[in-house]
C-alpha cells in the first residue's frame, strides 16, 4: 500500500482517499466546468492499469471510480440518506445464511436434527446434515449445538455490520445490497466494513472548498472550522498543533474545540437531568436517530441540548451571523445531523479525517515544514466526550460543580447493541439506570466510521489530550462565554 | 461601549479566561452593565501579542496584568 497508504486502516479506505484527492485537486485549482470534464483522468491516475490489480479488468475498475467521483462530489442528490451504496461495486457477496460446511463428520448424535425448530435438517446416505432452505428460519440453534463448528452463517460483512438491520439484498434479480433509509441511521459501520468499498458516505469536499475559495483569505467572510476531539488519536504522524497549522493552510480562518462545546453540553445536561429525573444523550447523532426510528416511545427523553459540534457553533454564529462553519470529525452521521431543522442554520458543512486527509494531500502541505498552533478552548471533560464514558463522566463533575444534588446512576453503551439492551430495559421499566449515554460507534467517537485509523491505543490519546487541557473544570472552560 | 475579548486557543493559552473574568468583576464593580457590553470572539487575527481585546474597532493586547489599567484607559476614560 506504500507509505502513504499507511495513514488508513485499510486499503479501501485509501482507495477513497485517492479519488477525493484528486477531486480536491481539480477543484481548488480549477472549476466545475474542469472538474467535469476530469472523471476519466481522475480515474487513470487512480487505476492507471494496464493490468487490473481490483476488478475483473481495469474498465470495470476505472467505472468504479467514477462512481466514486460522483459519490466525492455529493453522490445521488435525490437520496437522502449521505449512506449509499455503489451498486456496481458490490460484489453481491453470497448471503446463503446457514450452511453445513465439508466439516460435517457424518455423526450419530445428530443435535442438529434434534434442536431445529422448524424439522430442517435432513441426512443424505452418508449421515451427513443438510438444512433444507424452505424450512430454515436461520435461527442459528443447529449451530451452536454442532460438536465440530460445522454449521457457519454466511452472511454480507455489511449486514453482520450493520445492527440495526437496515441493509438487506436488493431483490433477486439487483443482488447488490440495498440500504433501508427508515432504518439507517448513518453510522457508516457498514462502510467501514465492506470489503470492496461499494458503500460510501456522500463527500462535501466540493461545498467546503468552495467556501474556503470564495472567502478570499476570509476576507469576504470568515470559514470556522471545528475540530472533534477524536483528532487526537488521528494524524499522529505528526503533532497535534501542526495539524491545527495545515488546517489553517487550506484556508480556515480559525481551528476551534468542539469539546469546548461539550463542556457546555455537559453544563446544561447535568440541570436538564436533575429536573427530568431520566434522560439520553443528544451527542452522538446516529444514537438520537437510532432512538427516533426504533424506540420512538423514548424519544421524549433524549436531551433538548443540540450536540457539542451545534452547541460551540451556534455561540460562533450568534455573533458571527455571516461566517461559515465546518465540522471536521470521525463521523458520517454528523452529514445528516446538519440536515436537521435545528441545526442547518448553524452549521454549513461536514468533513471527515478522512476527507481532510485528503484535503491536505490535494494541496501537497509538509507537515514537517509547519509550525506548531495552539488549540486550547476545552477541559479535560469536554475533551473526553471522543470515548465511551467521557459523557457519563462529564456529566457527573458537571452535577458536582453546580452543587446539584441528584442520584446520578449512569449507563455508558458503545456500539448499537449496547444501546439497544439498556433502551429495551428503559421502554420496559426495568432499567436501573437514569442516564443513558449512547454512542453508535464502539469505543465511542474514536472508532468512527470517518477515522483514518482505529487502534486500541486511541482511547489512550484522547485521554493524554484531555490531561492536556489548560482547564480543568468544565466551569471554568465555559466561563469565558458568558 | 462593545468590548470583545479573544477567547481562541492562543489568546486563552496566554490568559482570556483571566482577562474575562476581571472585566466581567470590573464593570460589575463600576456599574457598568448597560453601557459595556462583554463578549467574546473566536480569534481576531493577532494570535502573536495577545490577549487581544477590541473596544468597539478599536485593537488592544491585554494581560491579565495590564487588565486593571486597560480598563481605566481604554474603558473608563472613553465612556
Amino acid at each position: 500500500m506504500g507509505k502513504e497508504g499507511r495513514k488508513f486502516d485499510t486499503k479501501v479506505q485509501y482507495l477513497k482517499y485517492k479519488v477525493l484527492r484528486e477531486v480536491a485537486r481539480i477543484a481548488f485549482d480549477g472549476d466545475e466546468f474542469q472538474l467535469a470534464n476530469s472523471f476519466n483522468d481522475i480515474a487513470k491516475v487512480v487505476a492507471p492499469g494496464p493490468k487490473a490489480t481490483m476488478r475483473c479488468c481495469v474498465y470495470k475498475e476505472r467505472a468504479v471510480i467514477a462512481e466514486r467521483i460522483k459519490m466525492a462530489c455529493g453522490g445521488d442528490k435525490t437520496n437522502p440518506n449521505v449512506i449509499e451504496v455503489i451498486e456496481i461495486a458490490c460484489d453481491e457477496c453470497p448471503a446463503s445464511g446457514y450452511q453445513v460446511s465439508q466439516d460435517c463428520r457424518g455423526c450419530i448424535a445428530h443435535r442438529c436434527e434434534d434442536v431445529c425448530p422448524k424439522d430442517a435438517i435432513t441426512f443424505d446416505e452418508n449421515q451427513k446434515a443438510h438444512i433444507d432452505k424452505t424450512k430454515c428460519v436461520n435461527c442459528g440453534a443447529c449451530a451452536k449445538v454442532c460438536p465440530y463448528s460445522a454449521i457457519t452463517n454466511y452472511v454480507r460483512p455489511c449486514e453482520r455490520a450493520c445492527k440495526v438491520k437496515a441493509i438487506s439484498m436488493k431483490n433477486d434479480e439487483m443482488r447488490a445490497a440495498h440500504i433501508d433509509n427508515d432504518k439507517c441511521i448513518s453510522c457508516g459501520a457498514c462502510e467501514y466494513m465492506c470489503p470492496f468499498g461499494a458503500i460510501a458516505d456522500k463527500s462535501y469536499i466540493l461545498d467546503v472548498i468552495s467556501m474556503l475559495k470564495k472567502s478570499q483569505n476570509n476576507t469576504a467572510y470568515k470559514t470556522y472550522a471545528i475540530v472533534a476531539p477524536s483528532i487526537a488519536s488521528q494524524f499522529t504522524y505528526a503533532k497535534l498543533g501542526q495539524v491545527i497549522a495545515a488546517i489553517k493552510k487550506l484556508g480556515f480562518y480559525s481551528v476551534i474545540e468542539a469539546a469546548l462545546g461539550a463542556d457546555m453540553v455537559s453544563y446544561t445536561e447535568a440541570q436538564e437531568l436533575a429536573e427530568k429525573g431520566f434522560l439520553t444523550s443528544s451527542c452522538c447523532p446516529a444514537f438520537v436517530d437510532y432512538i427516533r426510528k426504533s424506540f420512538p416511545k423514548l424519544a421524549d427523553n433524549i436531551s433538548h441540548n443540540l450536540s457539542p459540534m451545534a452547541t460551540i457553533a451556534k455561540y460562533i454564529r450568534d455573533r458571527e451571523p455571516d461566517c461559515k462553519i465546518v465540522f471536521i470529525g470521525p463521523c458520517t452521521a454528523k452529514k445528516m445531523e446538519i440536515q436537521l431543522d435545528r441545526v442547518k442554520p448553524i452549521v454549513d458543512s461536514v468533513l471527515t479525517f478522512e476527507e481532510l486527509q485528503a484535503l491536505f494531500d490535494s494541496r501537497d502541505i509538509d507537515f514537517s515544514a509547519l509550525p506548531e498552533e495552539a488549540l486550547d478552548n476545552a477541559s479535560y471533560f469536554g475533551r473526553i466526550f471522543a470515548r465511551s464514558g467521557g459523557l457519563r463522566d462529564a456529566v457527573e463533575q458537571a452535577l458536582k460543580e453546580q452543587n446539584i444534588d441528584f442520584d446520578y446512576k449512569p449507563i455508558a453503551c458503545d456500539g448499537i447493541e449496547e444501546c439497544r439492551l439498556a433502551l429495551l430495559k428503559a421502554s420496559k421499566g426495568v432499567l436501573p439506570n437514569n442516564f443513558i449515554e449512547g454512542m453508535a460507534c464502539v469505543g465511542g467517537c474514536i472508532g468512527g466510521a470517518g477515522c483514518l485509523t482505529h487502534e486500541a491505543r486511541d482511547k489512550n490519546e484522547v485521554d493524554k489530550y484531555g490531561r492536556e487541557a489548560m482547564e480543568k473544570t468544565i466551569t471554568d472552560a465555559i466561563s469565558v462565554l458568558k | 461601549m462593545k468590548v470583545t475579548v479573544c477567547i481562541g486557543s492562543s489568546c486563552h493559552l496566554k490568559g482570556s479566561r483571566a482577562v474575562v473574568e476581571r472585566l466581567q468583576q470590573l464593570v460589575a464593580e463600576n456599574d457598568l452593565k448597560d453601557r459595556v457590553e462583554l463578549s467574546g470572539k473566536f480569534c481576531m487575527g493577532n494570535c502573536r501579542n495577545g490577549v487581544s481585546v477590541t473596544v468597539d474597532d478599536e485593537l488592544f493586547s491585554v494581560s491579565p496584568e495590564t487588565v486593571d489599567d486597560f480598563f481605566k484607559q481604554n474603558v473608563l476614560a472613553k465612556l
